[in-house]
Formats: structure tokens, C-alpha cells, sequence
């Protein structure tokens, strides 16, 4: 479509408009392969969750993403802020709530006020000279989003942060990440196993199995979503058939 | 069949709620078809816990005030001979004696300060180590393994050689003090620093944190009880390699009471003697407690009461 000179202007286009770029990932862990050449590419701004059944290889995808596990080959781009929020909050027991929101700052003390701040955003600035023992599950979470939003990233990593959370704050959970994705606009690539919450919340739903994409599909019906509309049941349908689920199989096997 | 029981009888449980494998063995097990009555915590409360609770404090309390009765009450009945184990209230006399002469204070004082240099050395010398050992895994090839090997000899067994060394001056006293501490000191930085979650450090990955940042605002900070777990055993310990280095050519200290007492066959000055290293061990344990309190804020209450 575009001439060959235009193609420099359109990789510097592209390089602003994409938050990661998978090309050809691949990872072995013992002979067995994790992911076998999985190319994917995010667009600022986009969220984006990736769904797939334990073992799937979600998590290994979302480590290499967050730099903490290295592809054997294939290449891989991120932005370069990034920001992960793991499964389990993750805070140092012994510093205080806000010391810990802004733990990676050079200066503690002179960055409380943004401490402050996104502690504010998710509602816990009430907390901010507390300690991480004296809060509760989904409070500690919380204080592990505002830890990852305070670094502006472009590029938001949240490895199942919901899972171990109760259902009734996992519900309060979805709307204050909507709220807070909508405000600061990253990239944001969620792993998880809960369809429904990948319904609710993404633009586009990745499905990995044993270590390759399935299935890429394009969110498009309007938000606020709920489980009930019709788009999110026959999604949910579509999505379970991807994952080998189909939706009287239990009964079959009963 | 000899077979081996599940032990539902030894661990409280009803064999009647415990699965197959003692239906039908037990005479005693219930139609498991049945509902049984589970009491109300109101009426276990009434029952059980309150007179536990009552019992434990009297005994608590009741023991070692009765067995100081009876022990007063047989020196007073000449059942056991005064120069072997005098009454009570003679050994508070001899306290009494030694505080009046100003003997016993001048004698803490100088033990104290031998304990206290000791414990600095050793004890930094084991917080060093340790911190060496759990922060660098060069440090830890280099430090660890002669470590493990010097713990294993006894430092009571180290004060012939240390009188060799330095004399039987105050150098070998110190120098037993100082080998006892090194080893409580070092194994529990060590420990609390390589005890550090790993995923916490993952996250500091994450989040950009410096190798210098990692380790004092993450690994020192959390590793700090650990730490201070390690001061209250080497002051114990520096406590107990008193008492030992002491014996050692006492010319002061609260040894030279106890030595002194010995050549004059004075019991009661000798139990004193024993009393006051007893009260030392108390109050160096509780000052370690209020600090272990103050350090660690973000810990919950109770794993201090």
C-alpha cells in the first residue's frame, strides 16, 4: 500500500503506537514447550486480557513481558515503562503503605506527595501511614495497583491480580481498574482464567493454549458490560468452546 | 489383623467423625447415619475454658511460691543443715550485706561492662559475617563453611587455649565472651536476610530498585527480627560465657564474690551470687523484648506478648 519510502515514517509511527510486539516467542522449560512461537502485537492504549486454562503458558508470557523470564527465541519489544501487579500484593512488611507505593523512587521522602496521591485514586489515602499487615486482601491489592500506576506505565501487566481476592471485591476491583485504565490510559495486558472478568473489561480477548494463541478476539459491544447482556453470553459461549469447554460438558461427565 | 489404628483416640477426635478406616474396629464408634450435639461455645466457655484459665494462673503463681514456703519452712525446722542450703531469708540478708558494702553494685558493674564488650565484638563480628554471607553468594562460599565448622567446638573448650593466648587477665575473659556471641549472631542475620520472600524481590526487580536500594529498604528492614532474634540469644549466651570466664582468676566481678564465697564456705553469699546472674539473664531479656517492640512497629502485637 505505501510506497518504500514511506516505510522509516511508518515504523516511527508504529513504534509510538505499539505498547509490545511479539514476534515468534518461544520458551522451553525442561524439553516441554511453554510457548511455541506466539506473535502478538498491543497497541497503546489497548486492553487487552489473555485467557487460557493453567498451564497454558499465560503467566510464562506475562513474565517475559515484565522482564523477569527471557524468551529462548523470537523477538520481543515493550514499552519501556512498564508496571506489573502480581497475584499476591507483594509489599514490604516492614516500610509503611505509601513508602511502599513509591518504593522504587529514589528519594522516599520526596515523592510522598505522589504516593499520596495515587493512594488517593484507589481510595485508600485514609491508609497511607499504615502498615501492609493491618490491611486487608483486596486493600493490599489496591495499594499494589496505586504502587504500579504511580510509575506512569505504558504498559500495565496484571498476572491474575484478582484471583485471590473474595467475589465481592473482586466486583469492586474491575470497576476501579476501569476507572483507573480510563484515566490513564496504558496499555494493559491481563492474564487470567475467569472469563467473565476478561468480558467485562477488555477490548480484546487473547486465548492461549498449550502455548500458542487460539483465538483473537475483538471486544466491540459498549461498556459499562454485564454478564447478562447478550453479547457477553454469546461470547462467553464462543470463548468456552475455544478452551475445550462446552457448556453441558460437565453434566456429560457427571 | 495387627494393623496399625488411626490414632482418633489420641488426637481428641471422635471416632465416630473420623472416615472408614475405624468403622466398624471401634466399639465405641457411632451410627454415622446420627446427628451428634456439638456444644455452644457459651456453655464451653462456662465449663471448660474458665476454670483452665483459672487453674493455670493459681498454679502459675502457686508452685513457685509454695516451693520457697517449703524451703524456709525446712531451714526453720533444721531439717536441712544451714551451711548447705541456707533459708530464704538468710540469702536476702546476704544480698542485703553485699548491696550495703557496695560490693555487689561495683561487682555488676564490672561484669556487666565484660559481658557488654564481649557481646559488641562477637556480636558484630557474627552481624558482619552474616550480612557478608546473606547478601553476596561470594560472601556466603567464603564465610560460611569455616563458620559451620568453628561452631561445632564449644566454647567452654577454647578458654585453655585462650589462656595461652592472652594471660589470665581480662583479654581471655573477654575473648570467651566474644567466641559464644559470634555464632547466635551470625546464624540469625544470616537466616533473616536469605529468609527475604523472593517474590518480594522479584518485584523490586520490577519496580527498578538499585542492588543498594534492594537491600536497605527491602532485605534489611524485613530481615530486622531476624537480627534482633540474634542479639537476644548472644546476650544470653554472653550472659552464660560470663558466668565461665569468670571462674578464671577472679580478682572483681560478681565471679570474685562467688569465688570468694566458695573459699569461705558461705552458701548463702555463693545462691546470692547465683540469684544475681539469674536477675541479670531476666531484665537483659526483657530490655531486648522492649527493643525488639520499638524496632518492629509493622509487627502484629502479639507475637510479642
Amino acid at each position: 500500500m505505501n510506497s518504500p519510502d514511506n516505510a522509516y515514517a511508518r515504523s516511527v509511527r508504529d513504534e509510538r503506537e505499539t505498547a509490545l510486539e511479539l514476534d515468534g516467542v518461544s520458551r522451553v522449560f525442561a524439553g516441554r514447550a511453554v510457548l511455541k512461537d506466539v506473535s502478538l502485537n498491543v497497541r497503546r492504549g489497548q486492553f487487552v486480557s489473555m485467557l487460557g486454562a493453567s498451564g497454558a503458558g499465560k503467566t510464562t508470557l506475562l513474565r517475559i513481558l515484565a522482564g523477569l523470564d527471557q524468551a529462548d527465541s523470537g523477538r520481543v519489544r515493550v514499552a519501556g515503562a512498564r508496571s506489573v501487579v502480581f497475584q499476591e500484593p507483594r509489599l514490604v512488611p516492614a516500610k509503611r503503605v505509601w513508602e511502599n507505593v513509591v518504593i522504587g523512587h529514589d528519594r522516599l521522602s520526596a515523592a510522598k506527595p505522589s504516593a499520596l496521591a495515587a493512594l488517593d485514586e484507589v481510595g485508600l489515602a485514609t491508609h497511607a501511614d499504615g502498615w501492609p499487615k493491618t490491611l486487608s486482601g483486596g486493600e493490599a491489592q489496591r495499594v499494589a495497583l496505586a504502587r504500579a500506576l504511580v510509575r506512569e506505565p505504558k504498559l500495565l501487566l496484571l498476572d491474575e491480580p484478582f484471583a485471590a481476592l473474595d467475589a465481592l471485591t473482586r466486583i469492586r476491583m474491575y470497576e476501579l481498574v476501569a476507572r483507573l485504565w480510563r484515566a490513564h490510559t496504558p496499555a494493559v495486558v491481563l492474564v487470567t482464567h475467569d472469563i467473565d472478568e476478561a468480558i467485562l473489561l477488555s477490548d480484546r480477548i487473547v486465548v492461549l493454549s498449550q502455548g500458542e494463541i487460539s483465538a483473537d478476539v475483538v471486544v466491540d459491544f459498549p461498556r459499562p458490560r454485564s454478564r447478562s447482556d447478550e453479547a457477553s453470553i454469546a461470547l462467553r459461549t464462543r470463548l468456552l468452546a475455544e478452551l475445550g469447554v462446552t457448556q453441558d460438558s460437565p453434566r456429560k461427565a457427571a | 489383623m495387627n494393623v496399625p489404628r488411626f490414632p482418633s483416640a489420641a488426637l481428641g477426635l471422635d471416632p465416630g467423625t473420623t472416615p472408614d478406616r475405624t468403622h466398624g474396629a471401634d466399639a465405641r464408634a457411632v451410627d454415622p447415619r446420627a446427628l451428634i450435639d456439638l456444644p455452644t461455645r457459651e456453655v464451653r466457655r462456662r465449663t471448660v475454658l474458665q476454670w483452665s484459665l483459672l487453674r493455670s494462673r493459681a498454679l502459675r503463681v502457686g508452685v513457685p511460691l509454695a516451693i520457697i514456703v517449703l524451703w524456709q519452712l525446712a531451714s526453720s525446722l533444721q531439717l536441712v543443715a544451714p551451711e548447705t542450703l541456707p533459708s530464704p531469708t538468710v540469702i536476702i540478708g546476704a544480698l542485703k550485706e553485699l548491696i550495703a558494702d557496695g560490693e555487689l553494685q561495683s561487682a555488676i558493674g564490672v561484669s556487666l561492662v565484660r559481658a557488654a564488650t564481649g557481646l559488641a565484638i562477637g556480636g558484630g563480628i557474627g552481624l558482619l559475617a552474616g550480612l557478608f554471607a546473606g547478601l553476596w553468594r561470594v560472601g556466603e562460599e567464603i564465610v560460611d563453611a569455616p563458620l559451620q565448622m568453628l561452631r561445632t567446638i564449644p566454647f567452654i573448650a577454647l578458654i585453655p587455649l585462650f589462656i595461652t593466648w592472652f594471660g589470665i587477665g581480662e583479654g581471655a575473659k573477654v575473648a570467651v565472651i566474644l567466641a559464644a556471641t559470634i555464632f547466635p549472631m551470625y546464624l540469625n542475620t544470616y537466616a533473616g536476610v536469605r529468609g527475604v520472600d523472593p517474590k518480594l524481590l522479584e518485584a523490586a526487580n520490577v519496580f527498578g530498585l538499585s542492588s543498594r536500594q534492594i537491600a536497605l529498604r527491602i532485605i534489611l528492614p524485613t530481615a530486622l527480627p531476624s537480627i534482633l532474634v540474634g542479639v537476644r540469644y548472644s546476650s544470653a549466651v554472653a550472659l552464660l560465657a560470663l558466668v565461665v570466664a569468670e571462674q578464671i582468676n577472679a580478682q572483681n566481678g560478681i565471679g570474685y564474690i562467688l569465688v570468694n564465697a566458695n573459699q569461705n564456705q558461705r552458701a548463702d553469699i555463693i545462691i546470692a551470687g547465683i540469684l544475681v546472674y539469674a536477675a541479670l539473664g531476666i531484665v537483659t531479656d526483657l530490655i531486648m523484648r522492649a527493643l525488639e517492640h520499638l524496632a518492629l512497629p509493622w509487627r502484629p502485637r502479639f507475637e510479642l506478648a
